[in-house]
């Protein structure tokens, strides 16, 4: 009889597996609906409950304001430059509304970025010949990303400002963050502080640890979510 | 060997929570050391039990916990009602053997679907898929069966005394397992 329950559970676990397409779709969107009407937040703590979750990858990340942000871009370029918070400001926005989709799975709609076009920065900068791809980096002191030239000047990548209308937040990797719309959420690297510009590409924090570089949503990563972009 | 696997099993649960919880994952960081820690010590988990599977005495628990009689479902009526008689039981009650059935089957999924998603070449993406909602939601279900354990436990000084040394004193074994005794005279004596 105990016997039974363990094997009860253990048929459970594969029907579960077997039918999860099926029955997380359904779940999604009703946790989905629950979650706009929870004053409680505790359906964001639910499986697929929607919502973003913090991801880093060091202990502690040191915080920079407006005072003492600084953006640098440099490497393979004409005329390399320094950014202030205030600079970025400065500079034409562009906002746009995409879903935003984890490689672990979660996926948060119709989600608004707003910033300068990382083609304004790079065309400032003078991108020299031999140049081919464009290395992030970010002041927790760790992480890392990558992309080509031509990913990098497409007009959905933006230096993010500003994330649901409100300034980038701190846990979101604020006061400056990557946005790099049709790709994996890993490849907006967060708390952005250099721009360097490369003649090929160099794998990013993840990359070493198995992810792929070239990470369009629904086309890498052995998954097949609904392309963001 | 309880004692190992608990600490097992809180590790993993407090590793989840890390990986999980927002606020946790704020304060902590470290992604990638705490999910090392988080798959390491689910694939411990197991190893406790079957280890203990050389010893006489476990095996014979473990046949007590497998084999439900008819006076189980008496306690089980008993205990739903929250009522607190009639509540026959021999070493282990009727709840204790269901808990120990459940968490077994329960920690079996979580090792297959954990492995599934820890080495992602073994498997095809709609089986992954599967396996990470599994693996979530029933995650959420093993923390809080097992936060109950954890709550019977505290409120149940002797049988806690009994886990870490080993004895319980009569008074308590006669009032809260009475069928105890006739179970040791159709069971052969071990070394316990």
């Amino acid at each position: 009889m105990g016997r039974r329950l363990v094997l009860g559970m253990l048929g459970l676990g594969v029907a579960g597996v077997a039918t999860a397409r099926y029955v997380q779709g359904g779940l999604e969107s009703f946790l989905g609906a629950a979650a706009d009407k929870d004053p409680t937040g505790l359906t964001g703590l639910l499986p697929n409950g929607g919502g973003f979750r913090y991801y880093s990858v060091t202990s502690s990340v040191p915080d920079r304001s407006a005072a003492d942000y600084r953006l640098t871009v440099d490497g393979l370029v004409t005329r390399p430059a320094t950014y202030t918070l205030d600079a970025l400001r400065a500079l034409p926005q562009t906002r746009l509304v995409r879903d935003v989709q984890c490689v672990t799975g979660w996926r948060v709609p119709g989600t608004p970025f707003a910033g300068v076009q990382l083609s304004r920065l790079l065309d400032a900068a003078g991108v020299r010949p031999g140049a081919g791809a464009v290395r992030f980096t970010s002041f927790d002191g760790a992480y890392s990303e990558s992309l080509t030239l031509e990913q990098a000047r497409r007009d959905d990548v933006l230096i993010a400002l500003s994330m649901q209308d409100k300034p980038v937040s701190h846990a979101h990797g604020g006061p400056v963050r990557l946005y790099v719309a049709p790709m994996y959420f890993y490849k907006s690297a967060k708390w952005l502080s250099g721009i360097t510009v490369t003649q090929k590409v160099e794998r990013g924090f993840w990359e070493e640890r198995g992810y792929d570089i070239d990470a369009w949503v629904g086309r890498s990563n052995g998954r097949e979510d609904h392309p963001t972009s | 060997m309880h004692r190992t696997t608990a600490w097992l099993m809180g590790a993993c649960v407090v590793t989840a929570a890390v990986l999980y919880v927002p606020q946790f994952a704020e304060a902590v960081g470290r992604r990638e050391l705490v999910v090392r820690v988080h798959e390491i010590c689910g694939a411990l988990l197991p190893v406790p039990v079957l280890l203990g599977l050389a010893s006489r005495a476990f095996r014979a628990d473990l046949g007590r916990l497998n084999r439900f009689h008819p006076y189980d479902r008496t306690w089980l009526r008993t205990a739903l009602r929250r009522e607190r008689e009639p509540r026959p039981s021999g070493k282990f009650n009727a709840g204790q053997k269901v808990y120990a059935g459940w968490i077994a089957g329960a920690a079996l999924v979580m090792l297959g679907t954990g492995l599934l998603m820890w080495f992602t070449h073994l498997a095809p993406i709609e089986v992954r898929i599967g396996s990470t909602f599994v693996h979530d939601w029933l995650s959420l279900a093993v923390g809080i069966v097992v936060a109950g354990h954890v709550w019977m436990a505290i409120g149940d000084p002797v049988a806690r005394r009994g886990m870490r040394t080993g004895s319980v004193d009569r008074p308590w074994a006669e009032r809260e397992h009475p069928l105890w005794e006739p179970e040791l005279d159709d069971a052969p004596r071990g070394d316990e």
